[in-house]
């Protein structure tokens, strides 16, 4: 190992981890990005700083990116083809007349 | 099985897990960490006139616009982590003097206007290449292209409107204005990087639908947008062979001074080593409460797996 | 141009407008210690971090300065009051005005800066003047946000490692002789009190005092003595030799060009 390396390996960046954002109440929580922090409380800490700018979320998930299993892109094909041809999973299948929501 | 290529030429989304040719990861690491860069490393000129901002409005703005470049370079090395790349690798590679960044930023602000100048035709500029590259292959690029490129045109925006502002404003605040213009404009054209048959990787990347236009083409609708932006407020283009094309609908423009390009990329701008000193310093400086917490995360994780 | 602060020369409205400005001082002075670590922080997302808090203080005393000139009703702009006072008039305590120092001082000031504004802002929230309340019902939730940031980061360094432990350390041992002003209060504090449209800090000194204790304790830190010499003057125009050095570089452009319009 090179001594450069040697004294990249000291420095510390902290961990990753993956910001979830609640746009609005009701509505599901999405992917925003990632960031580092050395520690949970911290890493809401920065996601709001980091995520919520310009108030783009009511809540904040964080989760360690280790902890992210994903599918493979392999996959794809039998993992995820039955959603496609059943539409009627889809919320955008459906036109429904549109109800104003009164807040009482 | 569809080849990359095939995947590539349908318009698909390469996502991180996926397979991919090492020369199309390796290619991407490189200009996504280098775009990081120089979110990072852009800062630092427009931050250096945060304290002296001339009103409290244009502080705010400033410092806002300023914080944003640095969820910019965040939000790219994330993107390069999906890649195998941990920012811990490519922020020392910068370190090193390994890695490039854009050389406009290494280019001093002297006075004021060149706050605005550089929200008009810098950012501007990046608004060009963003908005290209948030409909590149690779999905975490796209998509922190989109985020990054709602920010700037806000970026853009208040640079312009400050551009008028001073345009329109005492004989002192015309001539600050002009001069930023003056010093400005040839360096925001070599932001866009050298001509097509002198830029091999541009090639490359348009071939794997990172990029899906070439240097020339984006120069040539910065220069097109921005001619005629300057004209609206009244400020002079430095360049004399600058012509209107009526066949084309172009606006024609004189040849760059690539001396001075490769000069400023080989590290011999007026600012590069002021610009990596800040760097260094920023990183050394915050070593030991990088470190801090992390002490205490371990601490704590210990004297919790100790209770239970 | 100067506020008049003899109890009897003072009226409501010369009374609210010293009190604004003091309010506001104190929060552009941070604000701008804060925002000279944009670009330089420790780490990309605390760089982002400080200077969300440094457009906070900022917002914030832009608002009061604003409101400042509208009680004083002679058709100032806020801008006039950041630009053109010299400081003998900024009110500002000099706790805020020192430089920005490491990161372990600029922690460390940040928390007992705002763990005194937290107690301010609840009783701020209740005085006999809406606009005020309005200000600081929209403002407290970031002060309290600046409370949970600056918290966390006293424990991280206290409890981190033994440099981080000695840095933070020191920076409470060096700022210690200037938080005693944070609880002055003169006539003009006396004379809005009076009218329910001011805070008495003293009423919440202990409390403050007693959450300060604890964070330190729990971040294994000393807590220096309360006892001990704390400089004075700040709300009569008395500084350290550091304003001058600040004003100096936030007004120079300004001032050089008075005529010019930059909005
Ligand atoms: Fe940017
Ligand atoms: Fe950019
Ligand atoms: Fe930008």
């Amino acid at each position: 190992m090179s001594k450069e390396n040697e004294n990249n390996s000291e420095d510390t960046q902290w961990p990753l981890w993956e910001v979830f954002t609640q746009p609005r109440d009701g509505k599901p929580h999405e992917h925003a990005g990632s960031l580092h922090a050395p520690d949970a409380e911290k890493a809401l800490e920065n996601a709001r700083d980091v995520y919520t700018r310009r108030k783009e979320a009511v809540n904040l998930w964080v989760v360690p990116s280790n902890q992210i299993v994903a599918s493979k892109g392999e996959d794809e094909g039998p993992f995820f083809d039955p959603a496609d041809d059943k539409p009627y999973r889809h919320p955008q299948f459906y036109s429904v007349p549109r109800v104003s929501k009164r807040r009482s | 099985m569809k080849t990359f290529q095939e995947r590539i030429d349908n318009g698909e989304t390469i996502e991180p897990k996926d397979d991919m040719p090492d020369r199309y990861r390796q290619q991407l690491i490189r200009m996504m960490s280098q775009h990081a860069h120089s979110e990072v490393v852009g800062m630092l000129p427009e931050g250096n006139w945060i304290t002296r901002a001339p009103s409290l409005r244009r502080k705010m703005i400033l410092l806002s616009k300023v914080q944003d470049e640095a969820g910019h370079g965040l939000y790219l090395y994330s993107a390069t982590e999906t890649l195998g790349a941990s920012r811990k690798e490519v922020i020392n590679q910068l370190l090193e003097g390994k890695a490039k960044y854009s050389s406009i930023f290494n280019y001093p602000t002297l006075t004021w206007a060149d706050v605005a100048v550089i929200g008009w035709l810098v950012d501007g500029a990046a608004i060009i290449n963003q908005t290209m590259l948030a409909r590149s292959s690779y999905g975490p690029y796209s998509r922190a292209m989109v985020r990054i490129c709602k920010e700037e045109s806000f970026h853009k925006k208040q640079g312009y409107e400050m551009v008028a502002t001073m345009a329109d404003g005492t004989p002192e605040q015309q001539d600050m204005i002009q001069d930023a213009v003056n010093r400005w404009w040839w360096p925001t054209l070599m932001m866009f990087g050298p001509h097509d048959e002198n830029s091999p990787n541009s090639a490359e990347l348009i071939k794997w639908g990172v990029k899906s236009k070439t240097n020339d083409e984006l120069r040539q609708s910065f220069v097109d947008r921005h001619v005629a932006e300057a004209h609206e407020v009244g400020l002079e283009i430095p360049d004399d062979d600058l012509e209107y094309n009526e066949e084309t609908g172009h606006w024609e423009f004189g040849e760059i001074d690539w001396d001075e390009f490769w000069n400023v990329v080989k590290g011999n701008g007026p600012m590069n080593k002021e610009r990596m000193k800040a760097r260094r310093e920023a990183h050394e400086n915050g070593k030991w409460v990088r470190e801090a917490a992390e002490e205490y995360a371990r601490k704590q994780k210990l004297s919790k797996e100790k209770a239970s | 141009m100067s506020t008049a602060t003899k109890s009897k020369e003072l009226t409501k409205q010369k009374a609210l407008f010293e009190y604004l400005v003091r309010l506001a001082d104190d929060r552009l002075i941070l604000g701008h210690r804060l925002s000279e670590w944009c670009g330089h922080g420790p780490i990309l997302e605390e760089d982002i971090a400080l200077a969300n808090i440094a457009l906070d203080y900022i917002g914030h005393a832009a608002n009061l300065y604003e409101y400042a000139v509208e009680i004083e009703g002679e058709g100032r702009h806020r801008d006039d009051l950041v630009y053109f006072r010299n400081d003998p008039e900024y009110k500002n305590l000099k706790l805020v005005e020192l430089p920005k120092g490491d990161f372990g001082f600029t922690i460390a000031r940040q928390f007992l800066f705002s763990s005194y504004s937290y107690y301010l802002y609840q009783l701020l929230s209740d005085i006999e003047d809406e606009q005020i309340r309005g200000m600081v019902e929209k403002h407290f939730k970031e002060v309290k946000y600046h409370l949970r940031h600056s918290r966390e980061w006293i424990l991280r360094l206290g409890d981190g490692t033994e440099e981080s432990h000695s840095r933070i350390q020191d920076a409470f041992n060096d700022m210690w002789t200037y938080v005693g002003e944070l609880f002055y209060q003169d006539e003009v504090d006396e004379f809005l009190q009076e009218k329910n449209l001011a805070a008495d800090t003293a009423s919440f000194k202990s409390d403050w005092k007693d959450l300060v204790t604890d964070t330190l304790e729990e971040a294994t830190l000393d807590v220096p003595d309360w006892n001990q010499f704390m400089v004075e003057g700040s709300r009569q125009g008395l500084h350290t030799e550091h304003l001058g050095h600040l004003l100096a570089e936030m007004q120079h452009l300004r001032r050089s060009y008075p005529d010019a319009d930059w909005e």
